[in-house]
């Protein structure tokens, strides 16, 4: 079976979906995520769409879990490099994604996860 | 039955075949007392749209009789479609155009009157024939002529909707959209998908969308505005909503439209400061400096 590739970058998942996600392709990389979050003790997670062409509501409440998931065992998560016409059939399918974090490419989404783990860093600092 | 209308209406075709001249001559004066535009079309062009007119009508009723849908008046429709559409863009009213038609009955008529003194019955007939053949014809002139019309109206919606959704870059990763008159689906679809396609082109991460033009906005506009601002927060663009005047921001609250999620700015000029501020820039104004003299 295709597996989604998941690249570890120092303390950062990196998973870039290149071919057109079904259903099970979805439940195998939310669970390979939640692994090998757990494994490494990531604290953040990219997640790069820009090839993904085609989405539905059952992808997006995915991307969403990811997320929550991802929270729950202490990483951030940045969906980026959503397509307009993905964009535009998230909305109209009523899924606006509240708090998953996006940004526009790669490079915009690495620096979104530095600043977000530099943050809690220096919020909790003091206890840790 | 049928046979014997053909034969009588391939009467008329011959008839008009025959005194092409004198109906020509006759519908021209008609025309040029009641409905001739003479600043609108010249008189030369108008008598070869006559006598073209009048060669079709003779080659249609020959084959088709008065049915003006079969094939044998394909000429007739286009070249009438032609001249409909034409005048459409000439600036002649629908009344005008139709009459082109209609104004051909007097001298028509007086024909069939000339021809057939002594058989009333079949003048009655003729006369019957030639007005359900022209009222046809006339119709399909002013059912074209709509159509231009229509299309033109068309075209010129399509274009409004373009000229209304320009997305300008303000600075290096700042877009503004203003947008100008009522947001309806139709519009609002086309507004993010310029907006959102502009994003990605100019790989920017602020978007102010300034409704100073919108008039009103009700429940229906509110929601055609988050949803772009959801649209392009997907994608990773945050996005200001400026030019909010206060019966606007009245409007919105009496509707109870939660904006909560969504910065909004009374200003252009603020959401831009703000946007600024967002990617990291600072406007700082140069001081003067102090006159060494002093």
């Amino acid at each position: 079976m295709e597996k989604i590739p998941i690249l570890r970058m120092g303390e950062f998942l990196l998973a870039t979906i290149q071919v057109d996600m079904h259903d099970r392709l979805a439940l195998a990389l939310q669970d390979d995520l939640t692994t090998r979050i757990s494994e490494t003790g990531a604290r953040g997670v990219l997640i790069d769409i820009s090839s993904l062409e085609i989405v539905d509501s059952f992808i997006g409440r995915m991307l969403g879990n990811i997320a929550a998931m991802s929270r729950v065992l202490d990483a951030q998560t940045v969906v980026v490099g959503m397509r307009p016409a993905v964009a535009i059939t998230l909305v109209e399918l009523g899924m606006s994604l509240t708090g998953v974090k996006t940004a526009l490419n790669v490079d915009a989404g690495m620096e979104l996860l530095h600043s977000a783990v530099d943050g809690e860093r220096e919020f909790y600092g003091s206890r840790i | 039955m049928a046979t014997m209308i053909n034969q009588k209406t391939s009467v008329l075709g011959s008839l008009i075949a025959q005194n092409k001249d004198q109906i020509l001559r006759e519908w021209i004066a008609e025309m040029n007392d009641s409905a001739r535009r003479g600043d609108l079309i010249k008189e030369v062009e108008l008598r070869s749209q006559c006598a073209r007119f009048l060669d079709l009508l003779a080659q249609g009723t020959a084959g088709a009789g008065t049915n003006v849908q079969s094939g044998a008046y394909d000429p007739m429709r286009e070249m009438l479609g032609e001249i409909s559409q034409s005048r459409a863009q000439q600036g002649f009213s629908a009344k005008e155009t139709a009459t082109f038609v209609f104004s051909i009955k007097r001298s028509l008529f007086t024909v069939i009157r000339d021809a057939f003194e002594k058989d009333p019955k079949t003048m009655a007939v003729e006369i019957w024939n030639a007005t359900e053949l022209l009222d046809g014809l006339g119709l399909y002139t002013t059912e074209v002529y709509l159509k231009a019309r229509e299309e033109r109206i068309r075209r010129q919606q399509e274009e409004m909707l373009e000229l209304s959704t320009p997305v300008v870059k303000l600075w290096d990763g700042i877009l503004a959209l203003p947008l100008i008159g009522t947001l309806d689906s139709a519009r609002t679809q086309i507004v993010m998908e310029s907006l959102l396609e502009s994003i990605v082109q100019t790989n920017s991460k602020v978007a102010i969308i300034d409704i100073t033009g919108v008039p009103t906005v009700d429940t229906v506009v509110a929601q055609h505005l988050l949803k772009t601002v959801t649209a392009a927060r997907l994608m990773g663009a945050d996005c200001i909503i400026s030019g909010v005047r206060p019966q606007i921001a009245q409007t919105i609250v009496h509707l109870g439209i939660n904006l909560l999620d969504v910065t909004t700015k009374a200003t252009l000029s603020d959401a831009f400061g703000l946007a600024l501020q967002r990617s990291g820039f600072a406007l700082v104004k140069p001081q003067k400096k102090e006159k060494q003299d002093q």
